[in-house]
């Protein structure tokens, strides 16, 4: 140790009022640092965020499925509409969703045949069939489910504007004027993410 | 024991598939009271392993019995808080 400094620790009998005073202030700080990081760490429950792309009827499912399953789970849930997933969201087109017959290596039926004319409509008809006939939900239906639960369907804007979709195009409930930036600052916090 | 003596309330999701068994029971949870008992009746074979699965990951649920006969599933549900 220095000997040309004054040793503070010898030269008094106790810390001073002033240190005390800042120990108390950081005690004070750092118990309500912990406290928020509580606060916090209970509101974070689960969250999911989906990316859906697609737009066909087969795979208009997996994300509405999982997003009202997630839901169900008391999860926060956040599903971002891109590209021709959009029609998904969109009143009208939702409706009418469509299976493609080609390039499908499980369809039975061989790719010369199904690059028919009328041959998607026709696989269409056979999946919708199925699917009414199995008691799978519509995606009208899961839609609804979803959107009761509380479930962010989110429609991306770019590609609103590039398809020339309208705000009122979609179903009531749908969040608009977002981009990838949401999407993103979005999965940054959330627990799972898929891209379907 | 008897389980179905135990249930306040029945849901019936026979004919629905996944996922409408699992949202339809968690929307028929959030209407009970604490210490109630819903039965849930399913054809979907699937829904012995899902809602297993929601009911494990799910707080303030427990799953408490599930049965299974001619194509039936029966399952439990107590809400706990």
């Amino acid at each position: 140790m220095s000997t040309d400094t004054p040793n503070r620790d010898t030269d008094e009998v106790g810390p001073t009022d002033a240190t005390v005073e800042e120990l108390r202030a950081q005690v004070e700080d750092l118990q309500s640092q912990v406290a928020d990081l509580e606060t916090e760490a209970a509101d974070d429950g689960t969250s999911m965020v989906v990316i859906a792309t697609k737009g066909t009827l087969d795979m208009a499912y997996p994300p509405l499925i999982l997003a009202s399953t997630a839901a169900a789970f008391g999860w926060d849930v956040t599903v971002f509409h891109t590209f021709w997933a959009l029609d998904i969201l969109h009143e009208e087109r939702s409706k009418n969703l469509k299976l493609s017959a080609v390039g499908n290596p499980s369809m039975p039926m061989p790719n010369a045949v199904a690059a028919l004319p009328g041959m998607d409509s026709v696989a269409t008809r056979m999946m919708r069939k199925r699917i009414a006939d199995n008691g799978t939900a519509t995606i009208g239906e899961l839609i609804e489910v979803s959107l009761d639960q509380g479930v962010d369907l989110q429609a991306c804007q770019m590609t609103m504007d590039l398809m020339d979709y309208e705000d009122e195009d979609f179903f009531d409930g749908v969040t608009t004027g977002v981009g990838a930036a949401t999407a993103l600052s979005r999965m940054a916090d959330a627990d799972v993410q898929l891209m379907i | 024991m008897s389980m179905e003596t135990d249930a306040t309330e029945t849901l019936d999701v026979k004919g629905l598939n996944c996922p409408m068994p699992v949202v339809k029971t968690k929307g028929a949870i959030d209407d009970l009271d604490a210490g109630d008992v819903l039965e849930v009746v399913a054809t979907d074979s699937g829904s012995m392993s899902d809602i297993r699965g929601w009911a494990d990951a799910t707080p303030g649920v427990e799953l408490l019995g599930q049965e299974e006969g001619d194509g039936v599933f029966t399952h439990y549900v107590e809400k706990t808080e």
